[in-house]
């Protein structure tokens, strides 16, 4: 007679856990899967988006050799990316190399969006056609990568940054690569 | 003004709820007749206030109060008035106060019909719903307040998403949750039977009915949401497998299961342990769905606002009615006295088959529902679980089910032999036999079993009928005579069988359905299904708060014209948002079906669909729910009925 309130207990455990996690940020039901996650950073050159310079696979490896990068797709035109802005810059001045990617943006756009907050890209590279999000897997601007000392993708953020998301995740996975 | 008045009444409702789950079943734990007594009082009180808070909300709509968030969130000036009126339940806080509504408008239906019921029973009964109540409007109150206010209030709303505004859906709501929530009056039930230690036939006959009426309006809503799936949004399809349609699905057959374990409680005594758990795992079934959808656990096209924090309460709020009742039966029911043991050939044998079949059922959607969250949860792995898995399992066991649901109300209580009932309905078996072969000659073996099925289904319950009444056996006259005898709930089982038949049939010639997409400039035929399907032309039409881009589309078969069609694609300035407008012509045994898609260079996209039997689905649905209503007419299940015999008769707490 116990086992229907032991199968609703489990059940009623298992949801709270989920809502629990869903509000940190760590489980997504609605999440799609990103492929890259523990491979290498594929190879792909990017255009620069004047004054920064843009950046290829290979140079994105290298630089992630001596400690973590954060690429961050963007675009002009996407509202949650004015959102996280300031978030970025805090990163930035925090001493954490952010390299951006343009996605689908006009350059003199993506450019005057850049420009409007001091940037707190380290380089940006222009992916007009969004060939490398779709080699990435990116499912919506804004979206970020932790590359590891290796060239390995290490974590995805899909969505804007907010300072928990940064305190509760970021900053683990930042530290555990330190 | 009239917002804070709404607000008011809603505290006020979420109060009573609370004095009516206290004050009864405090009063029925002492025996105190007149804390008892306020139970009715209470629940009509209840009632009052939540539909002064409703008419409120509504109010605010229709007169186009932008200062409430609800109403600048999803109204606007242009919207018909319609759906100012249904978009009130068409979004998450006025849903949870449709919800508390029908709940309070349970409560206050138990109060009125339920008088021939022992107080204390009805005392019980009354409070348990009171709790329930009180949880939902105190969630209402604290996290989805429908009339939390804005300021400075904006000139015109944001408009209702387009694909609700549409009359199935309109009504839709409305339907389903009364059905989910009607759920908790045999949950009250069930829950007051714990608490008193008794269940009796008595029992088993008061609980019936409100069952029923749940179960017919959880049939009408979950039909109207797949018609308005299959005619609003265009895919060609009916049901999806989609997380919220599973969550109406699992409460509808524990449901159909309790509707006829409540039979075997009434006549013979037995199976009372598992009726009361049906009971409460219907409605925990109907809530834990509603829960899911709400808190964003399950991926669906249904989007709600998701929140978390919303979830949290909803959770804490399912722990405590779920988590409660369960608790209470894991206490009370090892004390129930069981019934004894019967025949497995009996009419008692072939419901317990319908319970487990019916159960096993729900447990694979679940297990198919469930599974990417607890696999995302538990192991880290992202999986989806679509048609082909609930295809696959779904079908095994619904055809032993259709089998049974014919040989089984042919069977005598008690005791029953199967070739002998078997031997009486041959001519059903044989026709389903010869649909079966024929069907196997052209089509896949699995739509030829669905059709046999639906063809056992249909004359079977005919048999049994002509059975009941002796026609050809005896004289007509003396048929005519048995006819007029027979119980309304015979016709009622009979009618619901055979429209479970029909959707049968609608379900496996949908399964046969044709579709081509097609580029194609005006001018330009189209052969598809055996049909010519003519683009004639592509225009701009205005709409009362959209634009619409209609296609004319000219049918004929063999040079004969036999109907235009005209999709459209609406595009809604105000949400950004385009919506397909499917045309569907029916003749009642197929659907041609025309969606317009996006246009390029002069041409468009057009999606022609051809669906056999398309209609009988929901049809089906219909025939069921009637079936399900002429049962409730039935003199022998009135609730009022018992009423002379047992009034009088004092409450017994074991």
């Amino acid at each position: 007679m116990l086992a229907p309130l032991g199968v609703a207990a489990a059940a009623g455990v298992a949801f709270w856990s989920m809502l629990d996690r869903m509000e940190q940020g760590t489980f997504d039901p609605h999440g799609v899967p990103n492929p890259l996650i523990g491979h290498t950073v594929p190879d792909f050159a990017l255009p620069g988006l004047a004054p920064a310079e843009g950046f290829s696979g290979a140079e994105l490896r290298a630089a992630a050799a001596s400690r973590p990068v954060l690429v961050n797709f963007f675009a002009s035109w996407c509202v949650p990316c004015v959102e996280e802005a300031q978030v970025l810059a805090g990163l930035h001045a925090r001493g954490l190399p952010i390299w951006g990617v343009a996605y689908k943006d006009k350059p003199e756009l993506a450019a005057g969006f850049v420009a409007r907050g001091g940037s707190p890209y380290s380089r940006i590279g222009l992916d007009l056609p969004g060939q490398v999000a779709i080699d990435w897997g990116v499912t919506a601007v804004p979206e970020s990568y932790v590359i590891g000392r290796d060239g390995i993708v290490q974590w995805r953020w899909v969505g804007p940054f907010d300072p928990g998301i940064v305190s509760l995740q970021l900053d683990p996975v930042l530290r555990r690569l330190a | 003004m009239i917002p804070e008045l709404g607000h008011f009444a809603l505290a006020l409702a979420c109060c009573i709820a609370l004095a009516q789950a206290v004050i009864p079943l405090v009063g029925a734990h002492r025996r105190d007749v007149r804390l008892m007594a306020a139970a009715p009082g209470l629940a009509l009180g209840q009632l009052i206030a939540l539909v002064a808070a409703s008419a409120a909300l509504v109010w605010s709509a229709v007169s186009d109060d932008f200062s409430v968030t609800n109403i600048v969130e999803n109204s606007a000036v242009l919207k018909p008035p319609l759906y100012k009126i249904s978009g009130t339940w068409g979004n998450h806080e006025g849903s949870i106060l449709l919800w508390g509504l029908i709940l309070g408008l349970c409560g206050a239906a138990v109060a009125v019909f339920g008088r021939g019921l022992p107080s204390a029973l009805r005392a019980r009964v009354i409070g348990v719903l009171g709790g329930t109540s009180a949880g939902f409007l105190l969630f209402a109150l604290t996290t989805s307040n429908p009339f939390a206010r804005t300021w400075p209030p904006p000139m015109d709303g944001q408009g209702m998403n387009p694909l609700l505004q549409d009359p199935g859906l309109a009504f839709h709501p409305p339907i389903l949750y009364a059905g989910y929530v009607g759920f908790a009056v045999p949950f009250a039930f069930a829950v007051a039977a714990l608490l008193e230690g008794r269940i009796d036939a008595a029992w088993g006959r008061w609980v019936r009915p409100w069952a029923l009426v749940s179960w017919c309006l959880l049939t009408c809503g979950i039909a109207l949401g797949s018609w308005w799936a299959y005619y609003e949004l265009g895919w060609g399809g009916y049901w999806f497998w989609d997380p919220v349609e599973n969550a109406s699905l699992m409460p509808w057959l524990t449901g159909t299961a309790l509707v006829h374990s409540a039979v075997v409680v009434e006549k013979r005594e037995a199976l009372k342990v598992w009726t009361v758990l049906l009971a409460i795992g219907t409605f925990s079934l109907s809530l834990s769905g509603t829960f899911l959808v709400r808190s964003g656990i399950l991926n669906s096209v249904h989007a709600f606002a998701n929140d978390p924090a919303r979830g949290i309460f909803i959770l804490a709020l399912l722990g405590l009615v779920i988590g409660g009742s369960l608790l209470l039966f894991a206490l009370r029911a090892p004390t129930l006295a069981q019934g004894g043991l019967f025949a497995p050939v009996s009419r008692e044998g072939a419901l317990v088959l319908n319970n487990v079949l019916l159960c096993s059922i729900c447990a694979v959607v679940i297990t198919g529902t469930m599974y990417p969250p607890f696999a995302d949860l538990l192991l880290g792995q992202k999986i989806s679980v679509g048609a082909p898995f609930f295809n696959a399992t779904v079908l095994p066991l619904a055809i032993p089910t259709a089998f049974a649901m014919a040989v089984g109300p042919m069977l005598p209580w008690k005791r029953a032999q199967l070739m002998p009932t078997l031997v009486r309905v041959w001519w059903a078996a044989l026709a389903a036999a010869i649909v079966a072969a024929w069907c196997l000659v052209g089509m896949r073996v699995l739509p030829a079993l669905a059709f046999a099925a639906s063809a056992w289904l249909i004359l079977g319950s005919f048999a049994e009928m002509v059975e009941r009444i002796k026609l050809g056996r005896l004289p007509f006259a003396a048929s005519l005579q048995r006819a007029r005898g027979l119980p309304l709930g015979v016709y009622g089982a009979a009618i619901a069988h055979a429209g479970m038949g029909v959707t049968v049939a609608g379900i496996a010639g949908m399964s046969l359905s044709t579709s081509r997409i097609v580029l194609a400039a005006p001018g330009e035929t189209i052969h598809s299904a055996g049909y010519d399907w003519t683009l004639a032309s592509l225009a701009t039409e205005p709409g009362p708060n959209y634009q619409s881009r209609v296609a004319t589309i000219a049918i004929s078969r063999h040079g004969h014209p036999v109907v235009t069609l005209r999709p459209s694609r609406r595009t809604f300035p105000l949400a950004q948002q385009t919506t397909d407008d499917v045309a569907i012509h029916t003749n009642f045994v197929a659907d041609l079906y025309a969606v317009l898609g996006e246009e390029r260079d002069g041409r468009a996209v057009l999606r022609l669909h051809y669906n056999p039997l398309a209609p009988w689905i929901w049809l089906g649905a219909l025939v069921m729910a009637a079936g399900g209503g002429l049962s409730l007419a039935d003199r022998r299940l009135r609730v009022g009925a018992p009423s002379r015999r047992l009034a009088g008769v004092p409450a017994q707490p074991a």
